[in-house]
């Protein structure tokens, strides 16, 4: 009898824990995401030490060793020092602020104009989705990176107006996806029914399209971190970013281009190395955030 | 009167030309009763629904009139007609799993649908009415239940919420668009008892939407059967079943399984052929290539009007009487 009791109790446990709280319920499952858990403690570990440089950083910035010059890695300069004798570490953690923070600001602002511009043109369609959909088309045709230096040299060349330039591309991406997604969400039969009890316009699209967009926005997001703070570099390689006496990676991996085949190429492996890193961590993120908010637990 | 419609219908711009979807279909609802619209797929019947609520695609183009109890629906504004959906008419769509947000709980849809139309409700109130609603729609532990997802509920739960949904602000008239299609047998019992518990204990109009003759022979008061585009037979619930008066309506009947007779010895009645297309509706009486009464001159010319047939019964043949009853050859 003991064993028929638990089991039902054993059962009723396990129905409570798929059903408590959804907020709950995808947190457990973000945890649970085998790369995007440690990728998450591997980005705000980048963060805390990029923004704590002032405190973390071994150096502090822009300490030049004239005599010393550039030195392979050592227990003192642990990613060496650059060819005036800065700590090249130091150097990195302060280059990832501006790195990291454009990253951040531009997925921020593209997803934020993209989503609601997507799912405008998508819903509402008419002229006014004709209109947004050519002018995405319109910077689908123009060369990005071109146009980026462009607008970064007429407004001046500082953090903020890179990720304007940046963010005024990138929002296309996302308004294209995003409004490819609500113009096959609105033909479900869901959407007929939130008409059926009188919704609005506004609240379907903010309580049914955009919940069932949450997905796709995040991935995209993600990615849009990840590019920007690859388009970013490029910009500072070609020497159109960020300009001393700030800095970035994009600008350190410029200024240590060609290092290639010389003894002095780890000038050039360290701040790739972090671009990398910190890309990935986004993505797995991405990745862990789209399976955890899916409700049905399946990949979209 | 509860609705009235008059002469509706709805086409859409196609690229084989125009569909004409609905045509000419008039008939009257009254407060409290239950009216069954029977026809096959393609026949108008979703579309009427869905012009009465206003939810017809864009694309549409609706002529007619919709009254609700006296107020004129067509040419409305969305604004205005979302004032109506949900509370005075509210309609429950044929397959739940994809009528309801796959990413909301079933008691965020229950309360949705509550607070659109009462804005200054508490969230208190909110969920006390959802599980009350949960619960009058005889879904066991509401409490608990009200924070599932829909893919967590059966077939039968579902549609079950669906209701629980429409019934939210207690409309008027309740519109079922299929609501047992999707059903296994069981179920459907089930989900029409819920149906017709609700209308009791509300008194709700109900308008049943089916390509089941057994369930509008259980449920309905009347019948209006559809046929490409039109209404074919109007008729009280009995009289259409043991009076049919249109060959449609018979041949709908003849092509039913029943009890009383050995199934193997002779094959089900089919109706020959198929239904026109919307885009090319034949000339005169829709039906009259596929049946076996029509006459050359006087079914290919013009659309029958209804021609009263008994009390409140009406069938749009000009044979009416004159076609030889029975079960047709």
């Amino acid at each position: 009898m003991s064993g028929v009791g638990q089991a039902v109790s054993g059962e009723l446990i396990g129905e409570q824990q798929s059903s408590t709280g959804s907020a709950v319920q995808i947190m457990r499952r973000f945890l649970r995401h085998r790369l995007a858990m440690p990728s998450l403690v591997v980005l705000v570990l980048l963060l805390v030490v990029c923004f704590g440089a002032a405190v973390i950083a071994p150096y502090p910035r822009g300490l030049q060793d004239l005599l010393l010059g550039p030195t392979g890695p050592s227990p003192e300069h642990w990613l060496g020092t650059d060819e005036i004798g800065r700590d090249y570490l130091s150097e990195i953690l302060y280059a990832g602020q501006v790195s990291l923070a454009i990253g951040l600001a531009v997925a921020v602002l593209s997803t934020l104009v993209g989503t609601a511009l997507g799912a405008i043109a998508g819903y509402v369609g008419g002229w006014i989705g004709e209109l947004l959909m050519r002018i995405t088309d319109l910077f689908l045709i123009v060369p990005a990176i071109a146009l980026i230096a462009i607008i970064v040299q007429g407004l001046g060349p500082s953090p903020v107006t890179i990720v304007l330039a940046l963010a005024a591309l990138g929002w296309t991406y996302i308004a294209r996806v995003v409004r490819g997604q609500v113009l096959s969400l609105r033909e479900r039969d869901f959407i007929d029914a939130a008409r059926g009890i009188g919704a609005s316009s506004v609240r379907i699209i903010a309580s049914h399209l955009l919940p069932n967009l949450v997905g796709i926005v995040v991935v995209a997001m993600s990615l849009s971190v990840a590019s920007a703070i690859i388009v970013e570099s490029t910009l500072s390689f070609l020497g159109f970013g960020v300009q001393p006496p700030d800095t970035s990676w994009g600008a350190m991996l410029s200024q240590a281009a060609g290092y290639v085949g010389t003894d002095r190429v780890y000038l050039l492996y360290f701040p790739g190395l972090f671009i990398l890193v910190t890309v990935l961590c986004v993505n797995f993120i991405g990745d862990g955030l789209r399976d955890a908010l899916d409700p049905q637990g399946k990949q979209l | 009167m509860l609705l009235e419609v008059e002469n509706l219908s709805i086409s859409f711009p196609t690229e084989s030309g125009i569909a004409r979807a609905v045509e000419g279909v008039s008939f009257r609802l009254l407060e409290g009763e239950t009216m069954g619209i029977v026809g096959e797929s393609g026949s108008g019947k979703s579309m009427t629904a869905m012009a009465i609520m206003g939810i017809l695609p864009r694309a549409a183009t609706v002529t007619g009139s919709i009254r609700f109890r006296g107020r004129e629906l067509v040419g409305l504004s969305d604004e205005e007609l979302r004032e109506v959906r949900g509370r005075d008419i509210a309609i429950v769509f044929q397959d739940a799993l994809t009528a309801l947000n796959p990413v909301m709980t079933v008691g965020e849809q229950l309360m949705e649908a509550v607070r659109v139309h009462r804005p200054g409700i508490t969230s208190a109130q909110l969920r006390a009415r959802a599980v009350e609603l949960l619960d009058l729609v005889g879904i066991p532990d509401p409490e608990r239940r009200i924070d599932r997802y829909p893919h967590e509920f059966s077939g039968g739960m579902r549609q079950r919420v669906m209701i629980g949904v429409s019934i939210a602000n207690e409309p008027d008239l309740l519109i079922a668009d299929e609501p047992t299609t999707a059903l296994d047998v069981t179920v459907q019992a089930q989900v029409l008892d819920v149906l017709r518990e609700v209308q009791q204990r509300t008194g709700t109009t109900v308008m049943l939407i089916t390509h089941d003759l057994g369930v509008i022979a259980g449920v309905a008061d009347r019948v209006i059967v559809m046929y490409a585009g039109g209404i074919v037979e109007a008729a009280d619930v009995d009289p259409l079943f043991y009076e049919t008066a249109h060959p449609y309506t018979a041949g709908l009947l003849a092509s039913l399984p029943r009890m009383d007779r050995r199934s193997g010895d002779e094959p089900l009645y089919q109706i020959p052929g198929q239904p026109p297309l919307s885009t090319a509706w034949p000339a005169g009486c829709r039906f009259f290539p596929r049946c076996a009464h029509a006459v050359a001159g006087r079914c290919d010319t013009v659309v029958p009007p209804p021609v009263t047939v008994g009390a409140d019964h009406t069938a749009n043949c000009v044979r009416v009487g004159e076609w030889p009853k029975g079960v047709p050859t």
